[in-house]
């Protein structure tokens, strides 16, 4: 391989935050210049990702192994396919609108604040690009530092409580994913007598179903965390309300398809049997978490707490997509993954233009903006009619496709689940009315100044992409299709396999444990 | 069967015994340079120190590879000897540099100071080289007496005294119970020699006497005295809080390690199979000495209490290894004390340097805006909280995972596991209230004094690197530890 590609795009945005935090603190100005043109350098050089990537490989791309802890196994590997190339591309580009978006809103310590963000994409490459487990876990935890001084440092009112609720949350459910790791690690020991962390190697190994329920248990808990499902969701509506508009886009449109994207990657793919187990139950959680989320948003009196609402019913989405387990489900949980990030993103990213100009979200202090800030208003409607699913937005081929899937697997589940699409189209819209339509009744509001250049720039991009994934998706499912095959597949054969070997294992598996407690016990 | 073997001194054996000649000459010169005339404000003792430190760090570091068993066995120079001599040598050069001008501007007696704490070092060095109860036994006392002088050394202030009394009384009831110990198991088994006990434990019927059994369990409870494990930590807030910080930040690091070396050094030479008929104590030990700790630490708003019993949860982390036991338990307990040693020292460096003159500012609120006001304090202390609280990418987050993963290998310590992990969420919590501290208030009223120094600053660039680097890279410390459990004499 000539050039280490995906370590460069992992690597690039850390060296520019660190550089950016050792510029001088009366460069303010330049501070934000240089970190748009490093976040937009940045995406530029992840575009390949789009036309350089392969779908119908049957195995990572670009792959880099480096021994990183030899003496334990622990390698340095990345790799990339359709489903986190998709994702990687999301991320820098995410990161880019937040930054460009995020130019008039940080008032004070810039430096620090671009730094971080910076330092935050990196982290999240790394995360969606690495194959091993423990380098994994190291990404997946150190991301947390710059999201939560994000969020600590430069949002609202509670934004203390908001951070660390968010930070222990996310510590809790990984920790015993940890866990999990180790005893993966030493049941491929003792198994093949290699010491190895490495994702595809696990893929190989056939664990024994009574296993598997607590190896999956641990790792869904933390994923399930992150997605974030009902009911352990709460600390969504804090982080999200609590956080800069920079943070909110990023923790929207990326950090919660961290959830799901560990779920496709690691915990089905690797624990299939438990899947079959415990894949209604967790479908349920997600249709009640639609629904649930819809309600919830329905009441809401700030905006920003509306659409953190909606993201729990959104993602709900997502996991009952992937719990369908037919091509239709992945590929419309995948849909909702990308879509859900450009369109949560870009309502974050209009709450934070009002709420510069009016230092307010609460929904009563809005309506009648219409007349006075029209383009604003339009760039709202569509990216609310998108949010809601509308045909010909984005929004809509996702969740046709999950219902399609859902609906293939369960009709139920498709029935219940579609009171989500409604209950979704009443509180975006009930919203949009209430702010957008009727008379100035605030006389603030009447002065308000519509979208400057920047911010026009900053929405360009987003709309398009609306109308684009809306309209053409072929371009996306094309890229995604084949990975998400064969991670069903994958998962499937492994089912099969663990299902045929089943009495063999348990038989292989009783005394292979008490062997292990001998040599560990007579220490 | 012959395990002694006859003395020999070979020009070689001079430089085994180089850290111990090296550090007992260096003491001894700086009181006797007490003779002669220098200004308040010298460096003497300061630099004396270092070169002590580093002749006896090169001294054994020179031998490294060699193994040797010096006055009849009771004294060894193998590869444990020399991690924990070089451990402790680095331990008391980071302490040299962050007490350089704490000690001046607190008017602290120098020539003293440095010469107790020459000779606690070398009593941790004994500690961790000796083969022998006795010998033990002998490192132990002077590291302690050292160690309870040093505590006391605000001899103006009332906790401090209340600080020094309680660690005396409760050190000299745990010394008791420790040479009674040691008593009954020479009862037991006819030796103190560590080697000769080992050797009779392996081949004998009689693992259930009970002479033998209370005999290693009063040896253990001496040790988890001096690593602060409960139910034996009751000193270690009032201690931590009441001795000068760069003495806590010294004990904090050197006492813990010294405690654990020369109790991995006993189970894995002499006790080990008596442990199997009490491993679950150190199991229940290691789960309360973690969560009594971490729980305990979210109510502090005193830092050095805060990371008194941070470092009594960290000694549960450590026991977790030893729980589980074997050269990989024993290396990972290795690796962690190495690695809590940095960046445990590398905090308290951080507040040394917080408030002017005899004034100290450890108070969790007196950090608040600190992090913008003075970035390389800020970042520094956010990097010791993360990887205290073993979060990636640093050293702290590695030491956990060799922690826990020689602790998942064996099932029926599954519950411990869990149990750490959770209590790693849990300490997440007062850690991160530092970085809040830091980055999310602002000061009331007018913001703490930063007394800077180049020694203090040099500590905390040292510790900085070495949290980072080894949370990036991990191999050559987890194979140096590795290596430092195999082959012991």
């Amino acid at each position: 391989m000539p050039i280490p590609w995906l370590s460069f795009l992992v690597f690039f945005p850390l060296a520019a935050a660190a550089l950016i935090a050792l510029m001088p603190r009366s460069a303010e100005r330049s501070v934000r210049l240089w970190a748009t043109i490093a976040a937009a350098a940045e995406f530029v050089f992840s575009l390949p990702l789009w036309w350089r990537l392969i779908p119908g490989m049957p195995h990572f791309q670009f792959e880099e192994r480096l021994d990183w802890i030899p003496a334990i196994g622990a390698q340095y590997h990345l790799g990339v396919d359709g489903i986190s190339g998709l994702l990687a591309l999301l991320t820098t580009f995410m990161t880019f609108i937040a930054v460009l978006g995020a130019w008039n809103s940080v008032e004070k310590r810039g430096r620090e604040f671009f730094a971080l963000i910076l330092a935050l994409e990196a982290g999240m490459l790394g995360t969606f690009f690495c194959l091993d487990l423990l380098l994994f876990y190291v990404f997946w935890e150190a991301m947390l530092i710059p999201m939560y001084l994000l969020i600590g440092i430069w949002g609202g009112q509670r934004r203390v409580y908001a951070a660390v609720k968010f930070f222990l949350y996310t510590m809790a459910g990984s920790v015993l994913m940890l866990i999990a790791i180790l005893w993966l690690y030493f049941m491929q020991k003792n198994m093949t007598g290699v010491a190895t962390f490495d994702l595809q190697a696990f893929y190989q190994m056939p664990i024994a179903p009574d296993q598997q329920f607590w190896l999956f248990l641990a790792f869904a808990f933390a994923f399930a965390i992150k997605v974030p499902m009902w009911p352990l969701h709460t600390w969504l509506p804090d982080a999200h309300v609590e956080a800069p508009t920079a943070g909110s886009v990023i923790l929207a449109a990326v950090l919660l398809k961290m959830g799901t994207y560990g779920f496709l990657r690691f915990a089905m793919p690797l624990f299939p049997n438990a899947l079959q187990q415990c894949g209604p139950w967790i479908a349920w959680i997600a249709i009640i978490g639609i629904v649930y989320g819809a309600l919830v948003a329905m009441v809401q009196t700030d905006i920003k707490k509306l659409v953190a609402y909606s993201s729990v019913s959104h993602m709900g989405f997502c996991m009952l997509g992937l719990m369908a387990m037919n091509p239709q489900g992945f590929a419309g949980s995948m849909m909702t993954m990308l879509n859900h990030g450009v369109s949560t993103g870009a309502l974050f990213l209009l709450v934070g233009v009002i709420y510069e100009r009016r230092h307010t979200r609460k929904i009563s202090d809005f309506g009648g903006l219409w007349k006075v800030i029209p383009v604003f208003s339009v760039i709202f409607l569509v990216v609310t009619l998108s949010s809601i699913g509308l045909p010909a937005t984005n929004g809509f081929i996702g969740e046709f496709l999950v219902l399609l899937g859902a609906s293939r697997h369960n009709m139920a589940w498709a029935v219940v689940a579609s009171l989500g699409v409604i209950l979704s189209a009443c509180y975006m819209l009930w919203m949009y009315q209430r702010v957008v339509f009727g008379p100035v009744t605030h006389e603030e509001n009447a002065k308000l100044t519509d979208l400057t250049l920047r911010e026009r720039l900053v929405f360009l991009p987003l709309l398009m992409l609306i109308f684009w994934m809306g309209v053409a998706p072929q371009p996306f499912l094309d890229r995604m299709q084949p990975a998400l095959d064969r991670t069903l597949q994958l998962t499937n054969d492994r089912a099969a396999a663990a299902g045929r070997l089943v009495g063999q294992l348990v038989r292989e598996a009783a005394p292979a444990t008490t062997t292990t407690d001998a040599t560990g016990g007579g220490q | 069967m012959n395990l002694v073997p006859q003395p020999s001194f070979l020009p070689v054996d001079w430089w085994a015994l180089g850290a111990v000649i090296a550090l007992t000459a260096g003491c001894l010169l700086l009181l006797l340079l007490e003779l002669l005339p220098a200004k308040t404000n010298s460096s003497r003792g300061a630099i004396v120190s270092l070169l002590t430190f580093g002749i006896a760090g090169y001294s054994v570091f020179r031998v490294a590879g060699d193994k040797r068993s010096l006055f009849d066995g009771m004294f060894v120079h193998d590869p444990l000897t020399v991690f924990f001599t070089l451990l402790f040598c680095a331990v008391g050069v980071l302490a040299v540099l962050i007490s350089w001008d704490y000690v001046k501007r607190t008017a602290i007696n120098q020539a003293e100071y440095y010469a107790l704490m020459l000779s606690a070092v070398l009593g941790m060095v004994i500690m961790a080289a000796s083969n022998d109860l006795i010998t033990i036994f002998l490192g132990l006392e002077l590291m302690s007496l050292s160690l309870y002088v040093m505590v006391g050394f605000r001899r103006a202030r009332l906790d401090s005294n209340e600080a020094a009394l309680k660690y005396f009384l409760l050190g000299a009831f745990a010394s008791g119970f420790l040479l009674y110990g040691i008593a009954l198991l020479y009862g037991a088994t006819g030796t103190t020699n560590l080697a000769q006990m080992g050797a009779f434990l392996a081949d004998t019927t009689l693992l259930g006497n009970p002479l033998l059994l209370i005999g290693s369990l009063l040896v253990f409870s001496g040790f988890a005295f001096k690593v602060a494990a409960v139910p034996f930590h009751m000193w270690t807030p009032d201690a931590y809080e009441g001795a000068p910080t760069s003495v806590t930040g010294f004990m904090s690091a050197g006492a813990k390690a010294a405690g654990f070396a020369a109790l991995l050094r006993v189970l894995l030479r002499a006790l080990g199979p008596v442990e199997a008929q009490w491993g679950d104590l150190i199991a229940v030990t290691a789960f309360l000495t973690m969560t009594v700790g971490n729980v305990t630490a979210l109510l502090q708003n005193n830092l050095k209490r805060m990371l008194a019993y941070s470092s009594i949860a960290h000694a549960g982390y450590i026991l977790v290894a030893v729980a589980a036991g074997g050269p990989d338990g024993a290396a990972s307990a290795v690796f962690y004390l190495a690695v809590y040693s940095f960046m445990n020292l590398g905090a308290f460096a951080v507040l040394t340097m917080l408030g002017r003159g005899r004034d100290e500012r450890v108070l969790v609120s007196d950090l608040a805006g600190l992090g913008f006001r003075q970035p390389l304090l800020g970042l520094a202390m956010t990097l010791f909280m993360i990887s205290l609280g073993g979060i990636p990418p640093t050293a702290g987050f590695m030491g956990k995972i060799y922690v826990f993963s020689t602790a998942v290998k064996h099932p029926e310590l599954m519950w411990l596991v869990i149990a750490g992990v959770l209590n790693s969420v849990v300490s997440v919590y007062y850690y991160l209230r530092i970085t809040v501290a830091l980055y999310m208030r602002e000061p009331d009223g007018e913001p703490v004094a930063i007394s800077w120094g180049a020694p203090a600053v040099i500590a905390l660039l040292l510790t900085m690197a070495a949290t980072l680097y080894w949370g990036l890279q991990a191999q050559d410390l987890w194979v140096l530890a590795q290596r430092s459990v195999s082959g012991l004499l």
